[in-house]
């Protein structure tokens, strides 16, 4: 469909990046939160700090396999990892390490607007016709959702909150740049205070 | 049990995993390799410890650091190819200073007959250690037990990042059937 526009006016997506995930994480509010790095970290950052969000700045590929960890470690608690295109499609062995396990608590948003917006909105391989739901069915997902419209949000988060599946969503969100919105860079302090959270002490 | 595995056992191999038991370790995320098959096989076979096996050891520096997000235990296995793979994603243990325990079958530095595994394997210590990672090494099938056991206390009760080498010669020669 789009692998033949030129690179500076292609749209992928029409939803709203910051109010989709503002209105997610308002309807999960158990979730334990990974963010991958670039602007799923802002976007879940300004929709509001959280002691059990942890955001990556950097080991890109890593959001859904500490998603992974987690999940299988806090059975009982939601897990979200919330993530973009480009970090997804350089972890994407992940999503076999995923199906592989299936733990019934995880779910993968990607927030995919076809392009690396953090690098100057290169087009990535999602609007060159990869489709990460194929990826996650192929790997063994119970279910995968392609988002267009803004309204299934209620439907996802029933999802995440159900805990009695391992799914995929992929929102497609306009290629828009939005004001940076800056989570702590403190690794320690983020790892520290998402422990805290279900209760563990630091060394 | 078949004739690969026979020459593979080794009572080490049961004292790494005992290790692992006592320490209270929930998951073991791991590459397989020929060395590890034992202790791999034995977290199957186990009702507290998860075994998550990853396609790239990168994946598994992930997981780990995400157990101990979520107050568990876990261990990462892979073969000494696999070290260079991890190099960016160490980062994440620095940044954060999770305590990190690695275990290494080492290929490419004992009578190896595939050169293929000797650059990485040459270079597999520094990789670690240019990461911020400590690295021990057990050479004799008597040292592994305290040489694991010490590593893996420096990094769940000291909250270090440690990673165990085992040598190549621990393993055995590898057997190529050459005609």
């Amino acid at each position: 469909m789009g692998c033949q526009m030129s690179q500076n006016n292609y749209q992928h997506g029409t939803i709203n990046r910051r109010q989709f995930v503002k209105e997610l994480v308002d309807l999960c509010p158990e979730a334990l939160i990974v963010t991958g790095l670039g602007s799923p970290s802002y976007d879940v950052f300004a929709a509001g700090d959280r002691p059990q969000n942890f955001y990556l700045w950097g080991a890109m590929g890593a959001a859904a396999a500490m998603g992974l960890g987690i999940a299988i470690a806090q059975p009982n608690k939601p897990v979200l990892v919330i993530t973009g295109d480009g970090e997804m499609l350089m972890g994407l062995g992940s999503l076999a390490a995923v199906g592989a396990k299936k733990p019934k608590n995880l779910t993968i948003v990607v927030l995919d607007n076809g392009h690396y917006a953090e690098t100057g909105m290169q087009r990535s391989h999602t609007s060159l016709g990869v489709e990460l739901t194929g990826v996650a069915s192929a790997c063994n997902f119970d279910w995968t959702l392609s988002v267009r419209d803004s309204a299934l949000v209620s439907e996802l988060a029933e999802k995440v909150n159900a805990k009695n599946s391992c799914g995929l969503a992929n929102i497609f969100i306009e290629a828009v740049d939005y004001p940076k919105a800056l989570p702590p860079r403190d690794g320690t302090y983020i790892k520290n205070r998402f422990r805290q959270h279900l209760g563990f002490e630091p060394f | 049990m078949d004739v690969i595995e026979q020459t593979l056992q080794h009572h080490w191999k049961d004292e790494i995993f005992e290790i692992f038991k006592r320490g209270g370790v929930e998951q073991l995320v791991y590459v397989p390799d020929a060395g590890h098959s034992q202790v791999i096989k034995k977290a199957w076979a186990d009702d507290v410890m998860t075994p998550i096996p990853v396609t790239t050891e990168e994946d598994g520096v992930a997981v780990v650091c995400g157990s101990w997000l979520g107050g568990k235990r876990a261990v990462l296995l892979m073969q000494s190819s696999g070290v260079g793979n991890c190099v960016n994603m160490f980062s994440l243990i620095k940044n954060c200073q999770f305590p990190f325990f690695c275990l290494v079958t080492m290929r490419g530095e004992w009578a190896e007959f595939n050169q293929w595994q000797t650059p990485m394997g040459s270079a597999t210590q520094q990789a670690f250690e240019m990461m911020g990672i400590n690295v021990l090494r057990a050479d004799s099938p008597q040292s592994v037990p305290d040489v694991v056991s010490a590593g893996f206390d420096a990094a769940f009760v000291g909250g270090d990042a440690v990673a165990v080498l085992l040598s190549q010669s621990l393993i055995g020669r590898k057997k190529w059937d050459v005609k």
